[in-house]
């Protein structure tokens, strides 16, 4: 009986492992496949005619849609993001947590209230906002104004984080002549290292990821970043060129899989925090 | 203010920057957006001209706009209710102590994680007549069938891949009205399953080992114990995975984008693709700022719906 179902429960998780793994598998696959080769079946996906690995580096330098571009673009806008956010929501968490002040909890409410806005709001506002800047089609324009990755979300997490410090950790510091900034900096965030690293992975998948907001605040090609890059690169080769296109694909997914599997830890702790803040 | 410690004026300056961004890039967006929906506002051209709540009425009285609502709620209401079940069954599953079990928590979550944008190519491919994966498997069950058939029969067995059941596999799902927007509920299941049944998993691991143990003293195990210890206790994190699936799901943007393009005949046209042709193609921004104003408005009214209901659900479950 304890048997049998041990098999049902591994034959349906083995089962939702495929939906996973075979979209993978045929992704790599395919984008070894000759360039100009069928599209690939299930039955010609481990027989192509060579294994090209050239893919790569075609598509990496490919004249009108270079993917290194892309690539270097999604990397520092991620970096960039990830540096402001972690500066933002660091400083009030800290703020929310370990001073006291007046009207603290009322602003703390406002924040958590930003979180109901849905992106798609803001979007259009943020837009004539940039252009006013004269931010489209630059760095500044893709990191600062990130609608999706909420602030207040970040804020939230630290500040969660932060108040499961006992306070003697803070009279210490006072006693040795501490102002606020050397205590966040050498005593706080030191003990926080888990919750900070929740938020950076967050920051980073969210920002890695996201679509519609590179999409609108880039038009030339040299600033697209790789998930907007990619579209584009599809949009051009149809349905033709698949072995690069699903090279193009593979650089894209790479850096965020390798991210996702070496933090999931925190990324997984972040997911429960904010689903059990009841 | 808290009991305890004085008031230290330093921690404005400690919330100052995060409360300058957010009324730079939140709430300032939020209300100009307001005043942009009461408006005619053309991106390009100058002067826009108040028009009070004439958008408001505009679209409601066009058919592509009121379409796109009802492809909305179609998609929420295929996507939400079987998204949170399948998730909650699955997590279930992953919240037992067995071997692996870890690797497949890993697995799942992979989707969550990935570019949109590749995955929708990938499903372009699984959707593909003939050669995409559904229908390549179909023709091989079919060829296989064929062959037991023969073989059973004592003819010879038929060559290539067969038609099954009358389908021959060359349907082109997203081509065909009712199939795309079943693609798209797919995915979304897919794609939504990970962080669903990381909250649910977390919620089933909460609960105190010490009432099961009381279950089964009274004899109950399997299904009766998950209907009557496991599904009440989780009654808050269902609340929260229902609200904020809802709230994903009335903003598909990028499966649409990449796979259908709102077709086809305008079934997967959804509110937030509507949107983003009425702002970015037409660049009628005012009447896209009134829509989105509108969206919102959708997503908090159903989401207050959910509160109440499952609130009212919740007391029963305590009583």
């Amino acid at each position: 009986m304890r048997t049998g179902r041990a098999i049902a429960t591994y034959a349906v998780l083995l089962a939702i492992a495929a939906t996973t793994v075979i979209p993978l598998v045929w992704m790599v696959c395919t984008s070894l496949h000759a360039p100009r080769a069928q599209i690939p079946t299930m039955s010609t996906l481990f027989a192509p005619d060579g294994w090209h690995f050239e893919n790569y580096w075609t598509v990496l330098t490919y004249g009108e849609l270079p993917i290194w571009r892309f690539a270097l673009n999604s990397f520092i806008v991620t970096a960039g993001v990830v540096v402001l956010q972690l500066a933002l929501c660091t400083l009030a968490a800290f703020g929310f947590s370990r001073l006291r002040w007046f009207g603290r909890d009322a602003l703390f409410f406002v924040f958590l209230l930003t979180m109901m806005i849905p992106a798609s709001v803001l979007i259009v506002p943020l837009f004539a906002l940039v252009q006013r800047l004269g931010w489209l089609d630059t760095y500044w324009g893709l990191i600062i104004p990130y609608p999706y990755l909420s602030t207040a979300f970040g804020t939230f997490l630290l500040r969660q984080f932060f108040i499961t410090l006992p306070q003697s950790l803070d009279d210490a510091a006072r006693i040795d002549g501490c102002g606020d900034l050397r205590l966040l900096w050498h005593v706080i965030l030191p003990s926080a290292r888990p919750a900070l690293a929740t938020v950076a992975v967050f920051a980073f998948i969210w920002t890695w990821t996201d679509f519609y907001w590179p999409l609108l605040a880039t038009s030339a090609t040299t600033m697209r970043t790789l998930e907007v890059g990619l579209s584009v690169f599809r949009d051009s080769y149809g349905g033709t060129q698949w072995s690069l296109q699903m090279a193009a694909a593979v650089i894209t997914l790479t850096p965020v899989l390798i991210v996702f599997l070496a933090m999931q830890r925190f990324f997984v702790r972040g997911v429960v925090l904010s689903g059990l803040k009841e | 203010m808290k009991a305890g410690g004085e008031h230290n004026w330093r921690g404005y300056l400690f919330v100052a920057p995060a409360t300058l961004y957010l009324a730079v890039f939140a709430f300032f967006p939020m209300l100009f957006a307001g005043y942009m929906s009461l408006h005619r506002w053309h991106l390009l051209k100058e002067q826009p001209r108040f028009v009070g709540l004439g958008n408001f009425v505009q679209m409601f009285s066009d058919p592509f706009f009121r379409n796109a609502i009802y492809n909305t709620l179609i998609y929420v209401v295929c996507s939400v209710p079987l998204g949170v079940l399948i998730s909650l069954a699955v997590a279930a599953l992953v919240a037992q102590r067995l071997r692996g079990v870890g690797f497949f928590r890993t697995l799942f979550y992979v989707p969550a994680v990935s570019s949109q944008v590749a995955i929708s190519m990938v499903v372009i491919w699984i959707l593909l007549p003939e050669t995409g994966l559904i229908n390549w498997c179909w023709l091989k069950l079919g060829q296989g069938i064929g062959m037991l058939q023969a073989w059973w029969a004592g003819t010879s067995p038929p060559q290539g891949p067969q038609p099954w059941l009358g389908y021959d596999g060359r349907m082109n799902f997203l081509a065909e009205p009712g199939w795309a927007m079943a693609a798209l509920v797919a995915l979304s299941l897919w794609i939504g399953l990970g962080p669903r049944m990381i909250i649910f998993m977390a919620g089933i691991q909460s609960i105190p080992e010490t009432l099961y143990e009381a279950a089964a003293i009274d004899g109950a195990t399997g299904w009766r114990r998950f209907r009557h210890v496991t599904l009440p206790l989780l009654a808050p994190t269902t609340l929260f995975v229902v609200v904020t699936t809802t709230i994903a799901a009335f903003q598909l943007f990028t499966p649409v984008y990449m796979m259908t393009k709102g077709g086809p005949r305008r079934t997967t046209d959804v509110v937030l693709y509507h949107i983003y042709k009425e702002a970015w193609q037409k660049f009628e921004v005012g009447m896209a700022s009134a829509m989105s104003y509108v969206l919102f408005a959708m997503i908090l009214i159903v989401a207050a719906f959910q509160f109440r209901v499952m609130r009212r659900g919740l007391g029963e479950a305590a009583a």
